[in-house]
């Protein structure tokens, strides 16, 4: 790790004396079968190096096909972010030299990218963001390198160095936005926002898992910032590949508070990369970008261009799947929540969840109090996520509907369910098991009030006066001596015509 | 025919296999025992692959007497310029970056010449990466011309023009991005054909210029060219510039141009190729060759192609642009040459330390214009105004070939020149493709043939026949035509007159 600390202003000073300015490209491979411009497969985690091929190893002679899905995958993701699809398009050479790109170039596009100025709208704390897209355009992976030896992992200092060529070539989409400005205290919320739902609408679309600790999607962060209410542009640092929702959080977050910490003692932000290190939360400089190289882009010559003709682009846009906004908003209408409600919902990464729960034959309010409530707390405890937990939306349902036929009481679910985690069967199982049904026997149950009665006649007096509250007391006995299987609503009406 | 199989064209040598004549396994044999007397001085192989040749000629002799129909060019002998990979043999495409590297696959050309039953006696020398008008620029050292040892062959394709000039073979194959194949063909007194872009798949044809480079075929006879063009052209999916349509009946087009002539033809003599720099001996056979073309039936007219002046410099921005970004690929890290990795360099040193061991001084000086051509700030000025040129020339052949069939030309402005004469001359060296040039920028289709040695110093001529893109065959009915008519006149093939080795 680089030894260099870096000066930090305090977050709340930060934002009070500079407006952040943000800018996110992100990279997503996508899911198709082969790669972008040759056959090979694009399996995760294959042996190294076994799924390769003259083309993608960029052997001297080989040249690229380009995958048709691949396009057909961009142009889908760009209609869902509102872009316009080029009519006309070309890939384009990024040429510079690194061990792990095969042809010592990168195939991508430049100046013609297929889809262009597009949008997605975002929500943080009940507001709406629209984050503007200037453009979505196709390239292919390097290979994977693996920096052996050394201090720091990367090339420089390593004492050898693996690569990979198994991701090389695999079929990229890189997103940019346009400059992000919005309140500055939201400002790495909404970048973690935008790519949430990028991700979300990625997912929705089929195109891509998008799972982030795959590399499957990858983000660069790019953040400037300027005095507060000032109009020109400060200069940008680029965070590179942030590979989850909270470090792109938490590297905005790191990065407002080192700018403002260089702007204020009055030094000048250099226009580098940084590299952002999850143990720590912080980022240290890569290289310097004004040494970088000049890519020398021009149009690949291997490669016809392509030209979506409009009915292809139209019937792609006909079948494009409800996408997440537009689901949220569905299924808000459909649960009768409000949008701040379902923020929640989707924040505790519940919707799936609750959707299908209702699906499989609850009822959605009673869905979402188990998934957010008991469960959330149980996958709290374990350091889950939600749909980790070991138990399904089919036995939430299960529960809720025997719940709302009286059989199981809350708190013999909350046992059930417990049951259920501790890998004990589905619910019907664990209610055989550990022998939980709710006694609603009038003998039974009359038997317990009057026992609880003689013993507390105190109480049993109150009740007697009027205070119908006080029958807590007599339910809560005859609770713990039913352990907990009595149908307390049927132990309130018989205890109070007991007494009446 | 001849009893000397080594001086019998593809064709004859088809047929006679076909027939049971001659086994395939000796007209292999009779080449390579050619080869064996002969190469030492011509130098037309870089590697010659004896085993490998007489496998595949064993196979046409076994398909034979099972019965089996052969192609038609089953058991023909043919030199493969070093430029396409072959699986298991060496391909360095003359340079020293890739000695001793063995491709894991066969080209789109390779493939199909085997598929054909062709035999490949080897791989035919050339200038580095295809870069060069003399095959001097080969790392392995210089290919000689038959007609003369001291003289130059051509370039790039020399070697695959040499092995055909000295009899080592009947066929070869070779690659234009400038003229490579045409220019050659031309001092060597030989044919050759650029085919239209994208009519030969470039799968497996390292590239120097991906947007110029051609495969095409190389013989002694226009008919024998068209054969080898059948078989190596047509689509390949695996080359996205391929074109998807039926190949252009190159055969029958050289069948008829005998048999039919070419009466009523619309031939335009292109204006700017001639004058200051262009040899009196070239132009006095290029003009009686004019002559015997209006003997022949047809309508001569000048064609004006005022942009053809800018297609030399425009070359020369597109093609190093091109090739510095195909070359950058020969790093050290997967294949080829590795230098200064004893550890205590880095993979960025080890690559720079190889390639400025593995180069030699021509691709060097390419990939440094390219490199500056394409940067920043200089790329609209160069690599921008070079593709406007492009399309101009694109405009000044389409106009042409609005009012003429084809178009002809002297192939190159000189006869071979001297080995090392041009050697530290670029700019001369670059001359020798002024008028290959404009086809290779506008994708179209050109053939070189030859038209008689020049009084001066005896040496081949070569004409150029230019033709529409697609339009392949129309250089196949002109050549042969004219082929058949210049034998008339001479009495014998020019290649009878090359001295003996």
């Amino acid at each position: 790790m680089t030894a260099t600390t870096e000066e930090l202003m305090d977050l709340e000073e930060a934002l009070a004396r500079f407006d952040p300015v943000m800018g996110l490209e992100v990279h997503v491979e996508l899911g198709t079968n082969t790669k972008m411009f040759c056959s090979c497969p694009t399996e995760f985690g294959a042996e190294p190096n076994t799924q390769v091929c003259p083309t993608c190893l960029g052997l001297p002679g080989a040249l690229p096909v380009v995958n048709e899905i691949g396009v057909e995958s961009a142009i889908r993701i760009g209609l869902a972010l509102n872009c316009e699809i080029a009519e006309w398009c070309r890939f384009a050479r990024k040429n510079y030299f690194y061990p792990d790109m095969p042809k010592n170039f990168q195939t991508s596009q430049y100046d013609e990218p297929i889809a262009y100025n597009g949008y997605l709208d975002v929500e943080v704390d009940g507001r709406t963001f629209r984050i503007e897209i200037e453009r979505a355009h196709m390239e292919e992976d390097t290979g994977k390198s693996t920096h052996v030896g050394g201090a720091t992992g990367r090339i420089h200092g390593a004492d050898y160095s693996l690569v990979d060529y198994n991701r090389a070539g695999i079929p990229l989409i890189e997103i940019v936005t346009r400059p992000i400005e919005v309140p500055g205290h939201l400002s790495a919320a909404v970048a973690r926002a935008y790519v949430a739902e990028l991700r979300d609408l990625i997912v929705a679309l089929g195109v891509s898992e998008a799972r982030m600790e795959r590399g499957q999607m990858r983000a660069d962060v790019n953040l400037s910032l300027k005095p507060t209410g000032a109009k020109k542009l400060g200069t940008r640092s680029e965070t590179k590949n942030v590979n989850s929702l909270r470090s792109i959080e938490r590297a905005a977050r790191f990065e407002i508070q080192r700018h403002a910490a260089v702007l204020a003692s009055g030094g000048t932000i250099v226009q580098e990369t940084r590299h952002f290190h999850e143990d720590k939360g912080t980022t240290t400089s890569g290289r310097v970008k004004e040494e970088a190289e000049d890519y020398r882009y021009f149009p690949e010559p291997d490669l016809v261009p392509i030209a979506p003709s409009r009915e292809w682009v139209e019937q792609l846009r006909a079948t494009l799947p409800e996408l997440p906004g537009a689901r949220r908003k569905r299924l808000a209408a459909d649960w009768e929540i409000s949008e701040f409600e379902m923020q929640s919902v989707v924040n505790a990464g519940a919707l799936d969840l609750i959707e299908a729960t209702v699906a499989a034959g609850a009822d959605a309010a009673s869905a979402r109090k188990w998934w957010l409530g008991e469960l959330a707390r149980a996958a709290n405890e374990q350091a889950v996520e939600l749909a980790e937990l070991p138990i399904t939306p089919a036995h939430v349902a299960r529960i809720v509907v025997l719940v709302a036929a009286g059989e199981l009481s809350d708190k013999l679910a909350r046992q059930v369910i417990e049951g259920v985690l501790a890998g004990e069967g589905d619910p019907d199982a664990v209610v055989a098991a550990r022998g939980l049904k709710v006694v609603s026997d009038d003998g039974a149950l009359l038997a317990a009030i009057d026992e609880a009665i003689a013993a507390n006649p105190a109480v049993a007096e109150k009740i007697r006066g009027g205070n119908h509250a006080a029958a807590g007391v007599i339910i809560g006995a005859v609770m713990k001596a039913t352990k907990g299987q009595a149908d307390a609503a049927k132990v309130k009406e018989l205890t109070l015509s007991r007494l009446a | 025919m001849t009893t000397d199989l080594t001086r019998r064209t593809a064709a004859e040598l088809a047929s006679s296999i076909a027939s049971g004549e001659v086994s395939a396994v000796e007209v292999t044999q009779a080449h390579l025992d050619r080869i064996a007397k002969v190469d030492e001085k011509v130098h037309a192989f870089l590697h010659v692959d004896a085993e490998g040749a007489l496998g595949a000629a064993r196979a046409v002799d076994a398909k034979r007497a099972k019965g089996e129909r052969l192609g038609p060019l089953a058991g023909v002998p043919l030199a493969l310029k070093d430029l396409f990979t072959t699986r298991g043999l060496p391909t360095t495409c003359g340079s020293k970056i890739l000695e001793g590297w063995l491709p894991p696959y066969d080209a789109t050309v390779t493939r199909r010449l085997r598929e054909a039953d062709v035999v490949i006696l080897g791989k035919s020398n050339m200038d580095e990466f295809a870069m060069g008008s003399s095959t001097e620029n080969s790392a392995y050292g210089p290919t000689r011309n038959p007609w003369d040892l001291e003289r130059i062959p051509g370039g790039s394709g020399g070697g695959s023009a040499a092995a055909l000039a000295s009899y080592e073979s009947p066929l070869a194959i070779g690659t234009d991005t400038g003229g490579s194949i045409r220019q050659p063909g031309a001092v060597t007194g030989t044919v050759g054909v650029k085919p239209t872009y994208g009519g030969v798949s470039r799968y497996g044809m390292v590239a120097f210029s991906s947007s110029l480079d051609q495969g095409g075929p190389c013989a002694r006879t226009v008919l024998d060219a068209a054969l080898l063009h059948e078989v190596i052209a047509g689509h390949d999916p695996l080359d996205s510039t391929s074109i998807d349509a039926p190949v252009p009946g190159v055969v029958e087009a050289a069948r008829a141009g005998v048999r039919d002539g070419i009466k009523g033809l619309r031939v335009g003599v292109v204006k700017q190729f001639a004058g200051e720099g262009y040899q009196a001996g070239v132009m006095q056979r290029f003009e009686e060759s004019v002559a015997l073309l209006r003997e022949l039936g047809a309508e001569v007219v000048e064609v004006d192609c005022p942009s053809f002046d800018y297609a030399l410099p425009a070359y020369y921005l597109i093609a190093p642009s091109e090739c510095s970004s195909n070359l950058a690929r020969f790093d050290a890290m997967r294949y080829g040459l590795r230098a200064g990795d004893d550890g205590n360099h880095s993979a960025e040193e080890v690559t720079a330390l190889t390639r400025e061991a593995g180069f030699g001084p021509e691709v060097k000086r390419r990939i440094m214009l390219g490199t500056y051509a394409l940067s920043s700030g200089y790329y609209d000025a160069y690599y921008g105004q070079a593709q406007k040129v492009r399309t101009l020339i694109t405009r000044d052949f389409d106009a042409a070939f609005g009012r003429v069939d084809v178009m002809v030309s002297p192939t190159t402005p000189t006869t071979a020149f001297k080995i090392g004469e041009r050697a530290d001359d670029p700019m001369a060296m670059y001359l020798a493709d002024l008028c290959t040039i404009p086809t290779n920028l506008a994708g179209n289709a050109g053939m070189s043939l030859p038209c008689g040695l020049a009084p001066e110093d005896g040496l081949p001529v070569g004409l150029q026949i230019l033709a529409p893109a697609m339009a392949d065959d129309r250089l196949y009915r002109v050549g042969a035509a004219l082929e058949a008519a210049l034998l008339q006149q001479w009495g014998r093939p020019l290649l009878d007159a090359v001295p003996a080795l």
